[in-house]
């Protein structure tokens, strides 16, 4: 049995699990990385868009700060995130991107002096600040009150991950490329590494750790179309799932970004709105402003999702041999600004559609795009049942977003988690000692072992590639933007036959090593349960919220389902998950819930929503002196690592 | 060489052909695609000849519809059409040492205004940082078939990219080490197959260019 040891044992290779690595490193921990492919190929380079700090240094940003920042945030979640986390992302967001500044990202920078931005539809001159010349400057998103994504042109991602992983190179941090974790060492409650399996040898591996970290992003390949990487079938939760421990957090919550390309669902960023393109239907007609007067494109993601949805069923989609889609109109910015600052999305249009984006207006339809749902944390990061296992980024239900994330709070919250739950990692591995014996780690080979053996054997049975096929289809037809009990009945039934279908599946490939088909068959089975924790937590969820959409049940109901989603998979027999709910506590809130501002408002009200209200107006009043810190300390006080508590500052505000 | 017939539909990418043969026709034929949209530099193959992304390669491209695929050359070899790059991409970026060089990097106070850059500096940088280390460059170049430990494009690349940051202090004669011999800048022959095949249309002949002259004053 080949058994590595270390400290931290960091699964996922993206900007989530590299700062997280690069954290434990810096304190002195052994640390290695696990990754399916090599870490500058990981999805978090498709971040297009930007990433959202509250710098405000271009013009359109004056006035955000950390307030700013955490309202939008809260709001965008529809009140379903954890306060505490979004106050922590909030204020660290900023020193993480001026942390990525010194390491290397070239951030697009304000430069003094007029120029021409279109901003509904017109053009507009702005005048940036000439003392502000030479800071990172910021883009407009959805769902935000100021422009505050920053970015590199589209290719924000791909050099955020740059800089990331040549700062991990720099450190001598050992990424282990083509490795699959594929289950996870546990005793007594406490997680101790991982089962590895060598992707190009087929050889398995014990991988023991004092803390291990899943980064292993979102599980959009649930879907049959998604913008999402191939890799991204959630694997890193489905074995923290199968432990049997560890929760899963809001599963339900599955983002569908408004603008992929059709048919073959490629991201256009939200950049694309956000620096004024446009949604066009069959007639050329500009429709967003008839559903959102205030916000219009740039309405929140599920907002927008759901009316051009909407829009489409009432006939007015253009049609096409691939369904109905609608018009992204980028043509108003001019050459000179797409060929700048959104120059990935004009090569996607012209290798995937043949077009010219200047000229050619680009067909979109909304798909499936983030999972807000994951491994269930404490603000720690920390699993709050399975000990010394940690989660961080997409892979992550810490819980920032809630129902709903908005543009540019992925990749912020995949530096800002590996920095903060980087520091917790660090202190686990700091306070514990590595205390598992050879009879465990050899139980959990013995029993990956015996799997695989059973696939290799098997004459007849599934094949892998059909079954994925068909739970991908039962999660876009029945799990999608709009969801009605009726088909997520259909869609949890189905599920569980298919789980069923997944125990005999057999390989028309029969060897162990380098075996496409293989991975195939170790993977369909974790994707399955996955799809079910997410099938029947929707099912379950008999209200709207963020973008979990139900037609039966169109409004908020905060009185009845102000609270997460925690799903167990126990018994490896069954076909559902257990779920249980976590309450959220609305008199710790530092922002109530409230409406968001979106068409008219329905919601059902927490009975302590008033009383939090009436209680935060009496704290104000008998505190008229207090400044915004001090506020938010009488309000709300949020545990932040001591390394990560100082106050930002900004040009013309200093650090008030 | 294996020859596979697929039914070719509109829009179909070799990204999307290969799957379907994987799955309906023979379940173990490797290759590599991630991100599948040109960004993630996984997918690189010889495609009819010519070193490219395969993902965003249109079957439709080809009229005669016949593509004979092969992995990328200058690369280790996984199995079929899959190639060991992150390997070398690794190697190389400890060779030339692929991060800011400050000594100061790290006693940063990030509470503080982040440091002022040129918007256009900025600008000119990420020109350069587009590079996805696909490979296509190393697999196009004839210097790196005579010389196996020749840097090759992808290192010039990242070198000028490096070169060109205020933030890296490393002085002319640092990088000279690094890149001032015949497996570096110096060994290239100018044939510009880097050039002519990368996907990204990065301005290698400019860079390889201006490095070797840079190099070439310092001594």
């Amino acid at each position: 049995m080949k058994v590595i040891y270390t400290d931290s044992l960091v699964i996922g290779g993206g900007l989530a699990g590299l700062r997280v690595a690069i954290a434990s490193m810096q304190r002195g921990f052994d640390t290695i990385v696990l990754s399916l492919i090599p870490a500058k190929r990981s999805h978090s380079a498709a971040a297009q868009g930007g990433m959202q700090a509250s710098l405000g240094a271009c013009i359109k940003g004056e006035g955000d700060d950390e307030d700013v920042h955490f309202g939008d945030t809260v709001k965008g979640s529809d009140w379903g995130c954890d306060q505490d986390v979004a106050r922590m992302f909030v204020n660290t967001s900023p020193k993480a991107i001026r942390q990525l500044a010194a390491w290397g990202v070239p951030w697009s920078r304000v430069k003094g002096g007029n120029r021409d931005v279109i901003i509904n539809g017109e053009k507009v001159t702005i005048t940036e600040k000439n003392e502000a010349e030479g800071l990172i400057t910021a883009r407009d998103f959805g769902g935000t009150k100021k422009w505050r994504t920053c970015f590199t042109s589209d290719g924000t991602g791909h050099t955020m991950l740059y800089a990331m992983d040549n700062k991990a190179i720099q450190m001598g941090i050992p990424v282990h490329e083509r490795k699959e974790a594929i289950a996870l060492i546990h005793e007594d409650g406490i997680c101790y590494g991982a089962i590895v399996r060598d992707l190009i040898t087929g050889e398995l591996m014990a991988y023991v750790a004092k803390a291990t970290t899943i980064a292993t992003g979102g599980y959009g390949r649930l879907y049959s179309v998604s913008t999402n990487a191939v890799i991204s079938e959630g694997i890193g939760n489905a074995i923290a799932l199968e432990t049997g421990i560890a929760t899963l957090g809001n599963m339900e919550a599955v983002q569908f970004h408004p603008t992929a390309i059709v048919p073959v669902g490629i991201l256009t960023t939200e950049g694309c709105r956000g620096d004024g393109g446009l949604l066009l239907d069959k007639d050329g007609y500009r429709f967003m402003p008839d559903y959102e007067p205030d916000k219009k494109e740039l309405a929140s993601r599920d907002v927008v999702s759901r009316r051009m949805t909407e829009h489409m069923r009432k006939g007015k989609g253009v049609s096409s041999r691939y369904g109905d889609h609608l018009w992204l109109d980028i043509t108003l910015l001019g050459r000179k600004h797409i060929e700048k600052n959104l120059r990935e999305v004009k090569e996607i249009c012209e290798y995937f559609l043949g077009i010219d984006p200047v000229e050619e207006y680009i067909p979109v339809r909304p798909t499936q795009h983030y999972s807000m749902g994951g491994i269930r944390t404490n603000a720690t990061g920390e699993s709050p049942t399975l000990k010394g296992l940690f989660s961080a980024g997409e892979a992550a239900c810490w819980d920032m977003h809630g129902f709903n994330r908005l543009g540019g709070n992925s990749v912020a919250e995949t530096v800002v988690a590996g920095m903060i739950v980087g520091e917790f990692v660090a202190d686990y591995c700091e306070a514990n000692s590595l205390n598992v014996s050879t009879t465990t780690i050899q139980h959990f080979m013995k029993q990956e072992e015996k799997k695989i053996t059973d696939l290799l054997v098997r004459d007849f049975g599934e094949n892998p590639f059909h079954l994925k096929a068909e739970m991908q289809k039962i999660m876009m037809d029945k799990v999608g933007i709009f969801r009605n009990g009726e088909d997520l009945a259909q869609a949890v039934e189905e599920l569980k036959v298919l789980n069923q279908r997944a125990k005999k599946i057999a390989l028309r490939n029969r060897i162990s090593s380098s075996n496409p088909e293989l991975v195939e068959a170790i993977r369909v089975p974790k994707m399955i349960k996955l799809a079910q924790c997410v099938a029947y937590g929707a099912m379950l969820r008999t209200e709207s919220r963020g973008a979990h959409a139900r037609e039966d049940y169109p409004e908020r109901n905060d009185r009845d389902w102000l609270k997460r989603t925690l799903t167990t998979w126990k018994d490896d027999a069954a076909d559902l998950p257990e779920v249980t709910y976590e309450e959220l506590n609305v008199m710790k809130m530092e922002m109530p819930p409230g409406s968001r501002g979106y068409g008219t408002d329905n919601t059902v009200h927490h009975p302590d929503t008033a009383r939090r209200e009436k209680e935060i107006e009496e704290i104000k009043k008998a505190n008229p002196g207090a400044d915004r810190y001090e506020m938010h300390e009488l309000l709300n006080p949020t545990p932040i690592p001591e390394k990560f508590k100082g106050r930002n500052e900004r040009i013309g505000r200093g650090f008030k | 060489m294996v020859t596979y017939e697929v039914t070719e539909a509109p829009g179909m990418t070799i990204f999307i052909a290969l799957n379907e043969i994987r799955e309906q026709q023979d379940p173990s034929i490797q290759f590599d695609f991630v991100c599948r949209a040109g960004i993630c530099g996984s997918c690189a193959m010889v495609v009819n000849g010519s070193p490219t992304l395969a993902c965003r390669t249109l079957t439709s491209k080809y009229e005669h519809g016949e593509i004979k695929l092969l992995p990328l050359p200058g690369f280790e070899l996984i199995g079929d059409l899959s190639v060991n790059t992150g390997k070398f991409m690794r190697a190389m970026s400890e060779r030339v040492e692929s991060w800011i060089h400050d000594q100061h990097a790290d006693q940063v106070n990030y509470d503080k205004l982040e440091e002022r850059m040129d918007p256009d500096v900025a600008d000119q940088i990420y020109e350069l940082e587009r590079c996805v280390e696909c490979g296509c460059c190393v697999s196009a170049c004839a210097t790196k078939r005579m010389r196996p430990d020749f840097l090759s494009a992808v290192g010039f690349m990242r070198l000028a990219r490096f070169a060109l940051d205020p933030r890296d202090k490393r002085t002319d004669d640092e990088f000279y080490e690094i890149m001032g011999d015949d497996d570096g800048v110096f060994g290239c022959m100018t044939l510009l197959g880097c050039e002519d095949y990368c996907p990204k249309d990065l301005p290698h002949q400019t860079q390889i260019a201006y490095l070797r002259r840079k190099m070439a004053l310092i001594r």
